[in-house]
């Protein structure tokens, strides 16, 4: 029964367009506990508080599975209305405030104070006039709770990120119903003794008898306030563990996954490489959300290359910047030669080729048949397929030429489709990506490039996907540098893998490295501090 | 068979079979109410001649996604400033017309690439802008065919002896240059202007044939997705200043094909509301904002000249009132309108 817990969610089970995202998750809260939720990205931990939360998102995409027992009721939250008014909670990761309010009119918003006045006597309590005096006493309750130094009359925005911070959780700590918090990295944006202040904060609030869930990448915190730890990946629920018994590295351990190290080190020989192909130095990318701030690194001729790392600490930023797609600085040199950066058309021209991780945005023409897609390139940067007339003054594009092309990669790949002239947006998103491979290799390149490959695409097609390139890795001796936010797939294909993070490379591994160690490098630990 | 019929109603679509149906009932009232069917197509297919070609220029600016052009008027002016230039010289038949063409494209790339130039500082809104950008040339061409020192008898008011009139005959130049070439006559009321339905081939063969060019290819990818095309080196404000060039050239070209069928120059205002009817012709024809064909072209001018051919004769004498301006500007706004609408779901 649901006896002393607040909060059971049981057997919760959630699809994107065939995506599963979570599978069977059960999880519960009792009042007053200080839950943490970690994982890596994509593990589910936002999916789960967004159904939670009762976000329209999940609505519109086909709702959940599984029950949600709040407070002695069965829910299902169809907004987010609904669930405040049941007594969840939610401070965002991103700042939901308005800029142009002070925080009394920000944290009071829609539950302000009112009197009466004669115009609402007439038209109804909408025209009621607002209780200034008694909204300020109510905030400054609500931050005198939180033990902080914050001027109730200041405009949000003239507000530091910190102060937004607690502006945020006033306003959740005001409704005098709120009975479970959830906290999506409340930290993330604060300064270490901010962070302090918030940590203290929660537990206050926990004291008082308020469930906290609490999502965080800074494992520490969550050793140090939490009574529970959750340990979420692929969508289920990898360890639930007491901070008392585990440490930062279990932690990390459960996080990217250890069943998979032994099965990745055992079919894969170590492979010699000598000759540098690529060599990067000191390379800056300005790409919004992937800053890149001063990488070098080395490539070999033949080998699988890794980039790894966190959402948002610049493992992407690093292909897209030596492709000329986003402005970048530094020296790339290839084959010995330097690379013109900023110059998209010199790059392919070069030998080098770019399956993005942006696939419907920049990888496909989806409005145009799969023979467009696949030749397209080729034909403008090569001239390949192409009939030249009146001495080359006419160049005409080989529709022929091109169908045998594509038909010859439809089989290779085994691209699900109606036939070279069906329009890429009618297939799925793994035959999409099939279709981006394509592209890339009918330049031939020396070179391949290949961000998220398996990003939105179900667990067969993935497979598929890795395997076509390490085969064509094995086959044609193209070297490879792949950029993936999932461990496991960089473990089972690479070579050698570069950790990165804040844009820097925080080091290098083989795929045979423990998985604590990369969860480290991750979080920006060095193996050094490994018992801190 | 329920399935077959949604089928065939789908790939014609619902607008081309129900202005079809309304065209081809207009023909079946015809000779009911005294409107004689041959002239009637005599008609249809001189209007098709006079003005494919203005809504074949809207083509490279669709396809390359900068829209339809709604500031066409711009190349309507570089052709007229063609076509008055080449009556000042004096020039007739075809040397007279092939002389304001060459002339009218000279302005048109200048036009176009200042036009281009600013279309690529707006984008995502080039409509609008481009709506502006039509009216407000309009209204400085009409100060400047005042001032521009033209000074052929046959052209400036006959008071003052300066400044060119309204309405410019081309009767004694280049009229009916192209109507006439291999004119074929069938029976007293149906002539076939061969040449300009040729010359209007002839173009429609240049449009298909670059499209399918190396840089053609590169204009439709810039279209279809234009971060796609960047990360394949191509120079995409570049493609699309190209594009607007084009238009721009072809509705200048546009322009002096209908002028030397209709027999008059039309300056000042005339160009002002220009944009609209070849727009709603080429929308009618099955186009969207980002996809065209070149059939499109072809089955919306026959069909929205038809409707405009039709409706004047037979409905005013069916209700002994003129609606036949009323009915165009339905038609006109109300496929833009139809759409623009259409984009919108498919964007969301």
């Amino acid at each position: 029964m649901s006896e002393g817990y607040l909060l059971k969610m049981e057997s919760i089970s959630k699809d994107f367009y065939e995506n599963q995202v979570l599978q069977d998750v059960n999880l519960n809260v009792k009042a007053g506990e200080i839950v943490g939720l970690v994982g890596e990205n994509g593990a589910g931990k936002s999916t789960l508080m967004n159904i939670l939360f009762g976000e329209e998102t999940i609505h519109e995409t086909g709702g959940y599975r599984g029950t949600i027992m709040f407070d002695g009721k069965e829910r299902n939250f169809s907004t987010s209305f609904d669930a405040l008014e049941a007594g969840i909670g939610m401070v965002h990761q991103e700042f939901v405030l308005i800029p142009g309010f002070t925080a009394v009119e920000n944290i009071m918003l829609n539950r302000e104070i009112t009197k009466d006045n004669f115009v609402a006597e007439v038209f109804g309590d909408r025209m009621n006039t607002l209780d200034w005096e008694a909204m300020r006493k109510r905030t400054n309750k609500a931050i005198e709770t939180l033990e902080i130094n914050l001027n109730p009359n200041m405009l949000v925005k003239d507000m530091p990120v910190g102060h937004r911070q607690f502006t945020e959780i006033a306003r959740e700590i005001d409704r005098e119903s709120t009975k479970l918090l959830i906290l999506d990295e409340p930290t993330a944006v604060l300064a270490e003794s901010e962070a302090e202040i918030v940590l203290k904060v929660i537990k206050k609030l926990s004291q008082k008898g308020i469930a906290i869930l609490f999502i965080t990448h800074r494992l520490q915190e969550i050793l140090d306030i939490c009574d529970n730890i959750v340990v979420l990946r692929d969508g289920k629920i990898q360890k639930e563990l007491k901070p008392k018994e585990t440490s930062a590295k279990e932690i990390a351990e459960y996080m990217v996954g250890r069943e998979l190290s032994e099965q990745v080190s055992g079919d894969k020989k170590a492979r010699k490489f000598k000759e540098t192909v690529l060599k990067v130095e000191d390379l800056w990318v300005d790409m919004p959300g992937e800053q890149v701030n001063g990488v070098s690194f080395e490539v070999k001729k033949g080998e699988i290359f890794g980039i790894g790392g966190l959402t948002g600490q610049g493992k992407l930023g690093i292909a897209n910047g030596i492709m000329g797609l986003y402005p970048s600085e530094g020296t790339v040199l290839f084959n010995g030669k330097e690379l013109e950066l900023n110059n998209p058309k010199n790059a392919l021209k070069n030998g080098l080729a770019f399956v993005s991780e942006d696939r419907r945005g920049l990888g496909l023409l989806l409005d145009q048949p799969l023979s467009w897609n696949v030749a397209f390139t080729v034909m403008q940067v090569k001239e390949q397929f192409i009939q030249k007339h009146l001495g080359g003054l006419i160049k005409w594009r080989d529709d022929r030429a091109i169908a045998e092309l594509t038909r010859e990669y439809i089989d290779k790949l085994d691209i699900k489709c109606v036939s070279e002239k069906q329009f890429v947006r009618e297939l799925s998103g793994g035959n999409q990506q099939k279709v981006c491979l394509a592209k890339a290799f009918a330049q031939n390149p020396e070179l391949l490039f290949v961000s998220e490959p398996t990003r939105g695409i179900d667990v067969g097609a993935k497979r598929l996907v890795l395997d076509t390139l390490r085969q064509y890795n094995e086959e044609y001796g193209v070297t490879i540098v792949i950029s993936s936010s999932e461990l496991e797939e960089l473990r089972a294909i690479s070579d050698r893998i570069a950790i990165v993070n804040e844009g820097q490379i925080a080091g290098i591994l083989p795929p045979s490295a423990k998985p604590a160690n990369f969860g480290l490098l991750m979080l920006g630990k060095s193996e050094l501090e490994e018992g801190a | 068979m329920k399935k077959k019929i949604r089928g065939i109603i789908s790939s014609i679509g619902v607008p081309r079979l129900l202005i079809g149906l309304f065209l081809i009932a207009l023909f079946v009232i015809a000779p009911f109410v005294d409107v004689r069917v041959d002239t009637s197509i005599n008609d249809v297919i001189a209007r098709f001649g006079m003005n494919a070609v203005l809504v074949l220029s809207l083509v490279p600016m669709i396809k390359s996604g900068c829209g339809l052009n709604f500031g066409l008027q711009l190349g309507v002016i570089a052709g007229l400033i063609g076509a008055v230039t080449s009556l000042e010289l004096k020039l007739t038949g075809f040397a007279g017309f092939f002389a304001a063409i060459g002339i009218a494209i000279f302005f048109a790339i200048i036009f176009g690439w200042l036009y281009g130039l600013l279309l690529n500082r707006v984008k995502g809104d080039e409509m609008v802008v481009a709506t502006y950008v039509g009216f407000s040339s309009v209204s400085f061409m009409s100060i400047m065919w005042l001032i521009l020192p033209y000074k052929s008898p046959d052209m400036v008011w006959a008071y003052g002896g300066s400044g060119l009139r309204t309405t410019i005959s081309t009767e004694g130049y280049w009229f009916h240059v192209l109507n006439d070439f291999l004119k074929i006559e069938l029976g007293t009321h149906i002539t076939i202007p061969t040449g300009t339905l040729l010359f209007f081939g002839l173009l429609t063969f240049i449009i298909w044939a670059f499209f399918r060019t190396k840089s053609g290819t590169a204009m439709e990818a810039v279209g279809s997705n234009p971060e796609y095309a960047r990360s394949c080196g191509i120079n995409v404000d570049r493609v699309r200043i190209v594009s607007v060039i084009m238009s721009t050239i072809f509705a200048a070209i546009g322009i002096i094909v209908y002028e030397q069928s209709f027999g008059f120059i039309q300056l000042y205002n005339a160009p002002l509301l220009m944009s609209f009817p070849a727009i709603a012709a080429l929308l009618l024809g099955g186009a969207s904002v980002t996809k065209v064909k070149i059939w499109n072209v072809v089955v919306g001018t026959l069909l929205f000249q038809g409707i405009l051919t039709m409706t004047p004769s037979v409905i005013n004498n069916i209700i002994k009132s003129d609606m036949s301006e009323t009915i165009r500007i339905i038609i006109s706004n109300g496929m833009i309108i139809y759409a623009l609408t259409r984009r919108m779901k498919v964007r969301s």
